[in-house]
C-alpha cells in the first residue's frame, strides 16, 4: 500500500508541475537497525514518482561509501535534494507530516534555481566566508 | 528548516542538514534539544523557534560572527 493516497498524490503533482530544472532525491538507507527505515525509503520513492523533472537514487550507508563520502553522510535515513549542483541541503528522518510540505517548497526552490529569499537576505548571505553549518531540529507534527 | 535551506542556495559554505529529532534520540540530547525547531550553528550554540527570514538571519549571524552582529 502507497504512503501517500491518490488524492495527496493529485495535489502534490499539481504542486511539482511549477519545477523548472530536473531535481534528485538522493537518499541514503540501511537495511537492518533503521526502525523508519523502510518508510522513509518509501516515501522518498513514491514522492520521485510524482513528477517527470524528479528522480530518486537510493544508496545503501554501508555499502556506497563513496556516495556517503560524497555527500557527507554521516546517519540515515538521509535525503539529498539536489539539481546539477549540490546545495548542502539533507534531511534526516522521515520526511512526513509538515516536513513533507517544506521538503516540496525546497524541491520547488531547488529546481528553480531560486531561495526566494529578500535581496537584503541574499547580500548577507553572499558575505559569508567561513564554513557555516545549520542543524535544525524538527518534529513531523 | 525551509529557510535554512534556503541560505544553503545563497553561499556554498553554508550546509543544512534538518533533522527529525525523534529519530535521533541520541544526537538530539547530545545537543539538550527539548524544544524544535532548534537550530544549532557549527556544532555549538543555537538559534530557538520559528523566526521570521531576516529575524532568523539576523540570529543566526550573530550566532555565527558574535564579533561583528552583536554591537549591531
Amino acid at each position: 500500500m502507497g504512503l501517500i493516497g491518490d488524492a495527496e498524490g493529485q495535489e502534490i503533482r499539481a504542486r511539482l508541475s511549477e519545477m523548472v530544472h530536473p531535481v534528485r532525491l538522493i537518499h541514503f538507507t540501511q537495511e537492518l537497525n533503521l526502525e523508519y527505515g523502510h518508510e522513509a525509503k518509501q516515501l522518498v520513492e513514491e514522492l520521485g514518482g510524482l513528477s517527470d523533472k524528479l528522480s530518486t537514487e537510493v544508496y545503501n550507508f554501508l555499502l556506497d561509501k563513496d556516495r556517503v563520502a560524497e555527500y557527507g553522510i554521516d546517519k540515515v535515513p538521509a535525503t539529498v535534494i539536489r539539481n546539477g549542483k549540490d546545495y548542502g541541503i539533507r534531511f534526516y528522518g522521515i520526511p512526513a507530516g509538515y516536513e513533507f510540505s517544506t521538503i516540496l517548497d525546497t524541491i520547488l526552490a531547488v529546481s528553480k534555481n531560486d531561495s526566494g529569499l529578500q535581496p537584503e537576505s541574499r547580500e548577507k548571505l553572499a558575505a559569508i566566508t567561513e564554513p557555516l553549518q545549520l542543524e535544525v531540529f524538527v518534529t513531523p507534527t | 528548516m525551509s529557510l535554512a535551506y534556503r541560505f544553503a542556495m545563497e553561499n556554498d559554505l553554508i550546509r543544512a542538514d534538518a533533522i527529525e529529532a525523534s529519530e535521533f534520540p541520541e544526537l538530539s540530547s547530545s545537543y539538550r534539544v527539548y524544544a524544535v525547531p532548534r537550530t544549532i550553528i557549527n556544532k555549538g550554540p543555537y538559534v530557538e523557534g520559528s523566526l521570521p527570514e531576516n529575524f532568523f538571519l539576523d540570529a543566526v549571524l550573530k550566532t555565527f560572527a558574535p564579533g561583528e552582529e552583536s554591537k549591531a
